[in-house]
């Protein structure tokens, strides 16, 4: 998985108005019997049951099919998801955040994510941005009212911001992850890194039976 | 990290009353054990936890153990990671596997295993099934542990009073690597139920009726507690139930403090503590539970008489009433949710107000890591016993593992559900998930003791009610949606 550093990201979005839009939405349980993080297989998956028929014909009204939304993502282009409520609710499955990376997406905005599928898009370097209700139904307005309307969020100062309309908001991010995302910083790198750290708690901690 | 603030997951920074673990002060349960497993907290980022015990399955998995070879890492510490394939396996037979992609899924499980040195728990073979009825049953999972697992429903383990959640591959990879993770710490929320369950309910309609007050993202956010009078009289499988289903009010967590209960459930199992240092352990065990003055970010508290049977009617959990409620009418909807609501009920065939009990169900599914264990078969075959299954309707009836199928034949459970018309298959998730032979067809209707009733959960098109061993017990004898109270 390429890992893009993250500064400002501005760009069309693909509005995808469900709340609870749970990973099973995201990526049906069958694409997960992979063993390989091919980044097209997952992203060809993103969203399947509701982009393609049990035909495989795409349906014409799912948003990812509109004219206007069917576009693969790239610079300045449908880089940014602003989904419903909730998202990423249920399974932990990583490879709805590979879907969602795998597609070519940088951002999704919500008013609220399930806490796994957060930290798995973090980890795949998507970067999860909460907003408050009625910002993420502006955008939703301004992006119905104009689908080449453009999003900015810019990650060194947690803004995003809706230029149709010039409203902005702050974002959280902990200075650690916004560490990652702005280097390409991997947790594993970090914990690979204190191995000392580790085996000082391990001499103090009481381990559990072996097996 | 700061200790007196707390990220929220709508964003919001909120001040928090100081909470202590060890060392003094009062302290809530989850505090006690994440404190105890701290290894660092990284400035104004996460805490890294230790992890005690990490389970693998193989949907998960493959892609971490490449994470680990291509930075040429071995596994931190093997004997702290126990590995089975569950998701794929079929359960008609367990000679192969006949999907070239779930096979391989499971092949490389096990060679993964292999290389790295880690428990592998082969298909077919008496140590397997569904991890998260494993883990407690062999007393993998103990007090006081913190539990990860590529597999939301890791939750399930806090039932015997552990820190227990489901990861991400990401992470599961930094497990194997470090035997640690990072993550933010939860809120801390409190369920109180108190009472006695009226007859006919059990801990998954417990479950099922929190998820509705609460709904599906209630406890985003929270590791919650169950606790109460209810909760102390549940058995260790009702407890497990519960757990397992905290995911679905968005809880990575539902923790229970141990007592004797627990202790009994555990003592003799095949990874407890023996002898002197069983008893030792549970003089440790004894002191994981809440202050008397813990403080909780949140607490609430449900009175046990208000709990009926309930069946799901949506596409999300929270979607749910008691089996005698009717579907709620359009006006009964919030504007905002009414689309929703109705894409809903299109998807499932059905219509606002209607009632469900007497619904024809074509599919019913006894089984999963939330009631695959031993007493929901007995509830199961408490219903059926001496009655005939209904011509019309397809049975799954699927233990949770080897272990449950062996005390099931032991309990001649087997002979009653045979009378009965319906057969016992090989331990597996079965039809809860549709990554393995058992998967409902396009527009059928089934009545499942599983966890998710979510659009093509159990198959492309397929239309699930969710509901406890009871009420599938009788919904399998009528063949339409049955009030258990009732037969």
């Amino acid at each position: 998985m390429a890992k893009e550093k993250f500064n400002i990201i501005q760009s069309t979005c693909i509005p995808i108005q469900i709340d609870n839009c749970n990973t099973d939405l995201i990526i049906p349980a069958r694409y997960l019997a992979s063993t390989t993080r091919d980044p097209k297989f997952f992203g060809d998956a993103f969203m399947h049951d509701l982009r393609y028929d049990a035909d495989g014909k795409p349906v014409a009204d799912f948003v990812m099919n509109q004219p206007a939304f069917s576009e693969a993502p790239r610079q300045g282009v449908h880089e940014i998801i602003v989904g419903g409520q909730n998202w990423g609710s249920g399974s932990s499955r990583e490879h709805a955040a590979w879907a969602i990376a795998g597609y070519g997406v940088r951002v999704v905005i919500s008013s609220s994510f399930a806490d796994i599928h957060r930290n798995n898009l973090l980890n795949c370097f998507v970067l999860p941005v909460i907003v408050s209700p009625e910002f993420q139904q502006e955008l939703f307005a301004s992006i119905a009212a104009d689908p080449q309307m453009q999003v900015k969020v810019d990650v060194p100062n947690q803004t995003v911001t809706n230029l149709a309309t010039g409203n902005s908001e702050h974002f959280d991010i902990n200075s650690y992850k916004k560490y990652c995302l702005m280097n390409a910083y991997d947790d594993i790198d970090f914990l690979l890194s204190n191995k000392d750290k580790i085996e000082t708690f391990e001499g103090t901690h009481p381990l559990n039976p072996s097996l | 990290m700061n200790n007196q603030q707390q990220t929220t997951t709508n964003g919001v920074s909120t001040p928090l009353p100081q909470r202590e673990g060890k060392g003094g002060g009062s302290a809530c349960l989850f505090d006690k054990i994440w404190n105890a497993h701290v290894v660092q907290n990284v400035e104004d980022g996460p805490t890294q936890l230790y992890i005690d015990r990490l389970y693998a399955h193989e949907v998960t998995s493959p892609q971490a153990f490449d994470t680990l070879r291509d930075k040429g890492v071995k596994v931190f510490r093997p004997d702290h990671v126990v590995a089975m394939p569950d998701h794929n396996t079929p359960s008609d037979q367990q000679e192969r596997i006949d999907d070239p992609v779930g096979r391989k899924q499971v092949e490389t499980l096990k060679a993964n295993c292999e290389e790295f040195g880690i428990k592998h728990f082969t298909m077919g073979t008496k140590d397997n099934g569904i991890i998260h009825v494993v883990g407690p049953e062999k007393a993998l999972s103990l007090p006081g542990m913190t539990i990860v697992c590529g597999d939301s429903h890791t939750s399930t383990h806090g039932a015997v009073g552990a820190i227990a959640m489901g990861i991400g591959t990401s992470e599961v990879a930094q497990v194997l690597a470090s035997q640690c993770i990072l993550q933010s710490k939860p809120k801390t929320m409190r369920i109180n139920i108190e009472g006695t369950l009226p007859k006919g309910t059990t801990a998954k309609d417990v479950a099922l009726y929190i998820m509705a007050q609460m709904t599906t993202s209630g406890a985003t956010g929270y590791a919650v507690e169950y606790a109460g009078s209810t909760i102390r009289n549940m058995s260790m499988e009702g407890r497990l139930t519960l757990s397992n289903l905290s995911i679905e009010m968005g809880s990575r967590a539902g923790l229970i403090a141990p007592d004797e209960t627990t202790f009994a459930y555990l003592k003799g199992r095949e990874y407890a503590p023996k002898g002197a240092e069983w008893d030792k352990a549970v003089e440790e065990w004894r002191k994981l539970k809440s202050d008397d003055d813990a403080v909780f970010d949140k607490e609430v508290t449900y009175r046990a008489e208000d709990i009926a049977p309930r069946i799901t009617y949506g596409t999300n959990p929270g979607a749910g009433i008691a089996i005698d409620e009717c579907i709620p009418t359009l006006e009964q909807i919030p504007e905002t949710d009414r689309g929703q609501f109705l894409s809903m009920l299109d998807y499932m065939q059905f219509k606002p107000g209607q009632k469900l009990e007497g619904t024809p169900v074509d599919y019913v599914f006894l089984g999963a890591c939330t009631n695959g264990r031993i007493e929901d078969f007995r509830a199961f075959a408490s219903v059926v016993k001496g009655k005939k299954k209904a011509d019309n309707v397809v049975a799954w009836l699927v233990p949770g593992s080897w272990l449950v199928r062996q005390q099931i034949i032991d309990e001649g459970i087997d002979k009653i559900l045979a009378d009965a018309g319906f057969e016992l298959r090989l331990p597996s998730c079965s039809a809860c998930l549709a990554m393995n032979p058992d998967k409902v067809p396009a527009g059928k209707l089934a009545i499942s003791t599983s966890n998710r009733n979510f659009v093509g959960r159990q198959g492309p098109g397929a239309r699930t009610i969710l509901a406890s061993p009871l009420t599938v017990a009788a919904s399998a004898i009528t063949g339409v949606v049955t009030d258990p109270r009732k037969m």
